[in-house]
């Protein structure tokens, strides 16, 4: 194992977002906020882990940095920073040039991304053939070439397959490769092994890991199990009902967690693989309630409902982000703000 | 302690064009036995394509094996005929990984949880009601949002609805096929208190299949490895877990990701 160098401070950003609203309305014309807020840096070469559990508003973060949200979902304000320009103000043919080639998104499920009918090798060429003039020899050259970087065995036979001939973490592959295919800056991967078994998620963040060191490339890893992160990701960002509760380097916020709501998550996983007799079969200490009902608009934290350490002053107002120090940040009034 | 189920030598082989473009028979199951004792909980890990699956389907009565044999509560039951079989299928329930799929997002809470009652037909309408109502209270979900319909529960509550329509024929054997692992990790614990308490009250038998070891070794008493059909290690979850014997079941328990993997600000390059 080799210690990464943390992104020294002055480096320009690969990607800013700075206070992200989004908001969803339901058919009934009932609005719920998805995102409140929310700001954030990728440095290049990072690798930033989003923490969140459904209702967190992790999805519909990747869906708004391309602007890829559905019909009834609106960006109201925020900014999103890219390599120079807002991708919020951008036009759509700029949008298109970017989306992946610049930045590229995969999706949980790979058996809903591929396309059934076609071949894999075709939807990979399609990707190349969408950002690249590349003519049918070199594009067939290409596709083989990205197939063998995340199937070092027979990428011809993979090239041939459709997608349901593939295992799961097969599939899983392929869109890793068309992610790859143009050479993105910033890939951005929303429960990439979710559904897989443990032995092909260690292979599927392995192959995250020799891909990134090989394309220096940024990655969002978002996912709502913390333990997937802690091995992978440089920051760990954690999302609660839409805003960022807190921000540090993976070992502090997922050994030194500073959240109420961090630490109740981690709280409530089993400890160890071989816990003590006594430990075993026990209640696991729960967060108690819900998710909270985005389409309820609180004046105070989001969290106050289910928090251990609430006061009355997180009913009356959001909490703003407080430094813990140069790295980490949380939002809670425990720590000031 | 009394056994409650006992699997001898189970076989499961499917015919024909079961992989696509060949004429290859597919054997699932070569050779499994295994014990359960009453009120105890199994874990059962493996690799996708271990035969874990198959193996609860054929204990659940709804597929058959090929060869050997299932005794539940002292009674060989895989090769009873289909009306036999129907009598034994109400105390071995299943729940399923997907409650978005397992769940008629159309029904409402009490819908679901009363079908089976319905189905088997031996309580009025009024008791199903009351029954149904008990198990929703029992499960954790409350009364007001019984006639919700299923695509209006989150998804930690829909996994308790699809516990409380397991429970309605008061089953012995629940078989948990990834029951946890589509849920998110705050919710695991929710359900797995549940699943805790349920088996305290009311004395049942669970067979976890499961690939989070984790898990597996918080809430089950033995564990055991399947590895291309067949049951490669078993043992008390302590033992097994600290001092694994097998390659399969020493890679699965490295391939299990750990918090403490962040200790020290070190990355894996």
């Amino acid at each position: 194992m080799e210690r990464r160098l943390a992104p020294h401070p002055d480096m320009t950003p690969l990607l800013q977002v700075q206070d992200l609203h989004v908001a969803y309305t339901s058919r009934a014309g009932k609005k719920s906020l998805a995102l409140a807020g929310v700001s954030f840096d990728v440095h290049p070469g990072e690798t930033l882990g989003v923490l969140g559990e459904s209702g967190s508003g992790k999805s519909t973060l990747a869906a708004s940095l391309l602007r890829l949200l559905p019909k009834n979902g609106k960006i109201q304000k925020g900014v999103v920073q890219f390599e120079g320009q807002d991708l919020l103000q951008a036009e759509p043919r700029t949008l298109q040039r970017i989306r992946g080639a610049r930045i590229a998104l995969i999706c949980q499920e790979p058996s809903l991304a591929l396309h059934p009918m076609f071949r894999v090798g075709e939807q990979i060429s399609d990707v190349l053939a969408a950002h690249e003039s590349l003519y049918r020899g070199a594009l067939r050259q290409k596709t083989l070439q990205l197939l063998a970087e995340v199937f070092p065995e027979n990428p011809a036979r993979i090239a041939e397959s459709y997608p349901h001939q593939l295992s799961g973490g097969q599939q899983q592959r392929v869109l890793i490769a068309q992610a790859i295919a143009c050479g993105p800056a910033l890939i951005v991967a929303d429960e990439p092994t979710a559904f897989l078994d443990p032995t092909t998620q260690q292979d599927i963040l392995g192959l995250f890991r020799t891909l990134r060191k090989k394309f220096d490339l940024s990655l969002v890893l978002i996912t709502h199990n913390p333990a997937l992160l802690a091995g992978l990701a440089d920051r760990v960002l954690v999302l609660y009902a839409g805003r960022v509760a807190e921000i540090g380097p993976t070992e502090k916020v997922l050994m030194l967690p500073h959240h109420p709501y961090t630490r109740a998550l981690l709280r409530s996983m089993p400890a160890r693989l071989d816990e003590p007799a006594k430990e075993r079969k026990s209640r696991l200490p729960v967060i108690p309630g819900e998710a909270m009902d985005l389409e309820v608009f609180a004046d105070g934290c989001r969290f106050e409902t289910r928090c251990a350490d609430r006061m009355e002053l997180c009913t009356k107002r959001e909490p703003a982000a407080v430094a813990v120090d140069e790295t980490h940040a949380v939002s809670c009034f425990k720590y000031g703000g | 302690m009394e056994e409650l189920l006992k699997v001898e030598n189970l076989k499961k082989h499917y015919q024909g064009a079961r992989v696509p473009g060949t004429k290859k028979e597919v054997t699932a199951l070569r050779g499994v036995s295994f014990s359960i004792c009453a009120r105890s909980t199994l874990a059962l890990v493996g690799e996708s394509g271990s035969g874990k699956s198959t193996l609860a389907l054929c204990i659940a009565c709804l597929e058959r094996p090929t060869s050997g044999s299932i005794i539940f509560r002292g009674e060989e039951i895989a090769a009873r005929p289909e009306e036999e079989q129907r009598a034994v299928r109400p105390k071995i329930q299943l729940v399923f990984q997907d409650p978005t799929r397992s769940l008629n997002p159309r029904f409402s809470a009490l819908e679901i949880v009363s079908e089976p009652l319905l189905v088997q037909g031996q309580c009025s309408k009024r008791e199903r009601e009351d029954k149904a109502r008990a198990l929703l209270a029992q499960v954790g979900i409350p009364q007001q949002k019984a006639l919700h319909k299923a695509d209006e529960f989150s998804g930690g509550q829909r996994q308790r609805l699809a516990i409380a329509r397991a429970l309605a024929l008061e089953p012995k054997l629940l078989i948990l096929d990834e029951a946890l692992s589509a849920l998110d990790c705050s919710v695991q614990a929710q359900i797995s208190n549940l699943l805790l308490e349920l088996q305290s009250l009311l004395g049942l038998t669970y067979l976890f299949i499961t690939h989070d070891l984790a898990m597996a070794g918080h809430l089950a008493d033995e564990i055991a490895v399947m590895e291309q059909g067949k049951i490669v290690e078993l043992g008390p979850v302590e033992k097994v877990l600290a001092s694994p014997e097998q390659k399969v079941t020493q890679r699965l328990i490295m391939a299990t990701p750990r918090l403490t993997d962040a200790a020290d600000g070190l990355v894996m390059a």
